[in-house]
């Protein structure tokens, strides 16, 4: 088998523009949705208490709304999760007292007015919790774009280094747009997705800028956009077959691993899908109009030489 | 040039028995046991506990699969969890047999089934999550300034009996926020008492205020001695909670420090949130104080207007009581509490053992008040109350106290129980809490497994049907990163939680990677005209760069969530991280291995099976019908 059949290198940088025109779009519909809407963030992030209950038959949710009126609950949302039978209670915070114990009264409340539910998983995060863990995860998201700037600019070039974390933190504002336009929920772990796709999707750029080195080195005599298309053009396959192996596994987690997994599993399909296209249609146009060309490293050639790969040494 | 020396098969071969050796308990699954271990230090389980917990199930003639003494406890493998319950009873009624002071914990706990030689070599099955296993997770925050501010209290309460000693005369001591103030009306008390104070008490950085008449010394604690009392109030802490947990009887409880004020606690298997809750909530600390009984004082506080420096209280017998705010003693100073009776009217007692320090205050403060009254407080979650108030008789030296007067056999227990669960060096909220029940720990891991296994499964299949033989030898690869990645995260004994089978899953995604880069440089190669060994050769040197590049940007990531990330987010952390490691052998040195041995002896090797090499120009050509 062999899915890519192509005979000459398809010219991506003569449609730079437009790439780069509908991911702005994109980009900026996100940040509409986050701005406007916000992410609806779980209750790691905001404190409260979340509660999930199962019951045998289905689940009577006016019923369970009701026995937490009467006890003088506010605020409270009931909603069904993952099928008719679990319910999942969340609740805001009170004073910190009062909070650590809702999980019993809450059960208290089913037990008297809506009997038959089975405890499944409380979580009940303090105030102050919930902000360190919205500090931390910006802090992680900050130290990951230094991180591989400064790896990709030692290894590379600054203007590698420079488009690839635009294409790439760009694949993450839509994440979090995707997040926010749906209200779906944001939770630790849906972060540790968009940190991990940020780390992957940095990859794509990472072998079509491999390549484009290796050309501008071998191959004399064509123009930056020439070189770019072919790096690309040579690369693609890989991409597409390398995504699409990782979207298999997360598919399969999208599909059998239940409530828990199921945005992370979904962060992870809009973080690859667009990652594909950011990392190559995104970042090499970035690289090209920042002004790379063979000089940097015919010159750079003996500052770079000890970590690329040796071209040619074992033919 | 496809050839490996033999010390490189060599290596891998270790390395993917050592991964098999190690991954193979987790196949076992885990057999039902009863767990019986010390509740308390004086009490060690030994051989002879051994012995009891065979005769005790020989005599309920309940049989079991096994009995094991390690450092823990004895344990005791029964065929399933009907037994098990028995076997429980059972050992309860023998080694406990006052409900009121255990002396064992007996608990049910699930022991690996994998035979001996496995655990002998600490071949273990996966540590599992709460969330996996079922539990309560609680993370407590320490009140540090107010350990402090009880720190500053008895030691302002040590400098008042110091200037007595050294008869040095001050117009007052008192603590004023987070410092102590001493008054004075000569300077040259002030120099003295200065000077005392330093040789005496070294946490104390001392300062000079005032002038005339109203001279004072201001004493602060010194940051060094603050962090010391800081780290002394959690480790305290943690103390008294692992002595309350031990009632509750759980097999495997964590309890550890995170961050510089908090505790984490864990206790697998236990479903009562709710007394777990009341018992690691009890905040008892016990406190000595002196009772007001000067005339009129009590009739003005019950008017609602208690002199200055007092507190009105009532006695378990209802009678009230004024009492003075300055602390004695607290429960800092307590090293043992034990129940028992007064040797003269045999009334229910407690018995206190007081450290040295303790003792002399107590001995002081006795002889200077002999004929007056002294209430003992239990302080609860902020509030007090006089357990009783006896007349002290004589002066009582030694440091051994005896707390009697209106009290049950059980009263005496509790209090005696409480005392010595240890008192709580500072207070506690529970600032997080998490309850898995079991049937979900059970769900998560048939999701966390399934999704693995078809992902797996898919991405195998495409892999052999898309590159052949080359595709077989990136799925064993795979398995063997698999292997490895398992075997790592049993033999490190790291927790694995539901995000940490999220990572195994994506990291097998990811890692295919390093395979399709490899793969795709072979058959560009191939398709550039050049020779299979030389393109075999080729497409590892070029690739490994790359593999190599793209593997530590996702190695920053992940290393940036392990620092930043708590809860779930470390979980996936730390299986994306050595995944990450794993990926990079396997995908590298073992496919090579497989594919030297495929390809690499073949001197005069035409073809490749590595898909359709389709050239441009031509009709598509299979590889294995190239000349």
């Amino acid at each position: 088998m062999e899915f890519f059949r192509i005979k000459n290198d398809i010219p991506f940088m003569r449609h730079a523009l437009k790439f780069n025109i509908i991911s702005l779009i994109t980009f900026l519909a996100s940040v509409f949705f986050l701005a406007t809407q916000g992410l609806h963030l779980s209750v790691e992030f905001t404190g409260g208490t979340l509660i999930e209950v199962n019951y045998a038959q289905s689940a009577d949710l006016e019923k369970v709304r009701g026995a937490l009126g009467k006890r003088g609950f506010s605020d409270y949302s009931v909603q069904n999760f993952g099928s008719s039978q679990d319910v999942l209670i969340r609740l805001p915070l009170k004073d910190v007292e009062g909070s650590a114990k809702q999980g019993e009264q809450v059960m208290e409340a089913l037990n008297a007015d809506a009997p038959g539910a089975s405890l499944r998983r409380v979580e009940f995060v303090g105030p102050q919790v919930g902000k360190e863990l919205a500090e931390n995860g910006a802090l992680a998201l900050l130290i990951v774009v230094i991180g591989i700037m400064v790896y990709l600019a030692s290894r590379f070039e600054w203007r590698f280094a420079l488009s690839a974390i635009i294409a790439n933190l760009h694949d993450v504002v839509i994440i979090l747009g995707f997040f926010a336009a749906f209200q779906w929920e944001f939770s630790l772990s849906v972060l540790a997705a968009v940190l991990a796709v940020l780390g992957y999707s940095v990859n794509e750029s990472v072998v079509v800028f491999d390549r484009v080195r290796e050309t501008f080195k071998k191959v004399r005599g064509l123009s930056t956009p020439q070189v770019l298309d072919h790096a690309i053009t040579s690369t693609i396959s890989r991409t597409i077959i390398t995504h699409g192996s990782t979207q298999i596994m997360v598919l399969s987690m999208l599909l059998f691993g239940g409530e828990t997994l199921y945005y992370f599993s979904l962060a992870l399909t809009i973080g690859i899908c667009f990652g594909i296209y950011s990392s190559v249609l995104v970042a090499s146009p970035l690289v090209m109009w920042l002004g790379v060309s063979r000089e940097q490293f015919i010159t750079q050639k003996k500052a770079v030489a000890e970590g690329t790969t040796d071209d040619g040494a074992c033919v | 040039m496809n050839r490996y020396p033999l010390w490189k098969y060599i290596t891998v071969a270790i390395a993917l028995v050592l991964g098999f050796i190690y991954t193979l308990p987790n196949f076992f699954g885990e057999s039902p046991a009863v767990q019986v271990s010390s509740a308390k230090v004086t009490l060690k389980v030994d051989a002879n506990t051994q012995a009891r917990v065979e005769d005790a199930l020989r005599a309920a003639s309940i049989a079991h699969d096994g009995i094991l003494l390690d450092s823990v406890g004895v344990k005791v493998r029964f065929k399933d969890t009907d037994t098990q319950l028995k076997a429980k009873d059972a050992l309860e009624r023998t080694f406990n047999p006052s409900r009121d002071d255990p002396q064992y914990v007996i608990a049910l706990n699930l022991l690996s089934a994998s035979p001996q030689w496995l655990t002998a070599m600490h071949a273990l099955p996966m540590y599992l999550g709460l969330d996996l296993r079922g539990g309560v997770h609680f993370l407590l925050q320490v009140d540090m300034k107010g350990a402090l501010t009880k720190r500053l209290d008895s030691t302002s309460a040590d400098l008042r009996t110091l200037l007595r000693d050294k008869k040095l005369r001050h117009a007052g001591i008192g603590r004023e926020g987070d410092r102590i103030v001493i008054k004075f009306r000569d300077a040259e008390t002030r120099n003295q008492a200065r000077i005392a104070m330093g040789d005496n008490v070294s946490e104390l950085a001392l300062l000079e205020q005032g002038e005339g008449e109203d001279l004072r010394l201001v004493a602060t604690l010194k940051p060094e001695a603050e962090k010391k009392i800081g780290e002394f109030a959690i480790k305290q802490n943690i103390n008294t909670l692992h002595n309350r947990i031990n009632e509750l009887g759980v097999a495997e409880p964590v309890i550890q420090q995170q961050g510089a004020d908090r505790i984490v606690v864990q206790l697998p298997g236990v479903q009562d949130t709710a007394k777990a809750k009341d018992i690691l909530g009890r905040t008892a600390t016990l406190e000595i104080r002196m009772v007001d009984d000067s005339p009129g004082a009590l009739d003005a506080g019950l008017a609602g207007n208690p002199p200055f420096g007092t507190e009105l209280y009532t006695e378990r017998g209802g009678s009230p009581l004024l009492v003075k705010k300055q602390v004695v003693l607290t429960g800092d100073r307590l090293t043992d509490a034990q129940p028992g009776f007064d040797s003269q009217t045999q009334e229910a007692a407690v018995h206190l053992t007081l450290d040295s320090a303790g003792a002399r205050i107590f001995k002081d403060v006795t002889r200077d008040n002999v004929g007056k009254r002294m209430a003992i407080l239990l302080i609860e979650k902020g509030k007090g109350e006089v357990v009783t108030a006896p007349v002290i008789r004589t002066e009582i030296g030694g440091g051994r106290v005896q707390i009697s007067g209106r009290m049950t056999t059980t009263e005496a227990n509790d209090v005696a129980l409480l005392l010595r669960a240890g008192s709580l060096a500072a207070p506690m909220d529970i600032v997080e809490e998490r309850t898995i029940g079991p049937s979900l720990g059970a769900e998560n891991i048939e999701r966390g497994f399934k999704s693995t296994m078809w992902g797996f499964v898919a991405i195998g299949v495409f892999m052999i049907l898309y590159y052949q033989v080359f595709g077989v030898i990136s799925t064993l690869a795979l398995a063997a990163n698999l292997l490895l990645l398992v075997a790592l995260l049993s033999l490190l004994q790291a927790t694995l939680t539901l995000p940490g089978i999220a990572a195994i899953a994506l990291t097998l995604g990811m890692a295919i990677d390093a395979n399709v880069l490899i793969n795709e440089r072979v058959r560009e190669e191939l398709r550039n005209g050049m020779p299979p060994q030389a393109a075999i050769s080729e497409g590892y040197e070029r690739a490994f760069g790359t593999i190599l590049d793209s593997n530590i940007t996702t190695l920053i990531a992940g290393l940036a969530l392990l620092i930043f990330g708590s809860g779930p987010v470390r979980g996936f952390a730390v299986v994306h991280c050595l995944g990450i490691m794993t990926s990079i052998f396997s995908a590298v040195v073992v496919s090579r291995a497989l594919v030297n041995l495929v390809y690499g002896r073949q001197k005069k090797l035409t073809k490749v099976a590595i898909g359709t090499v389709w050239k441009p120009g031509t009709a598509a050509v299979n590889t294995k019908e190239q000349g």
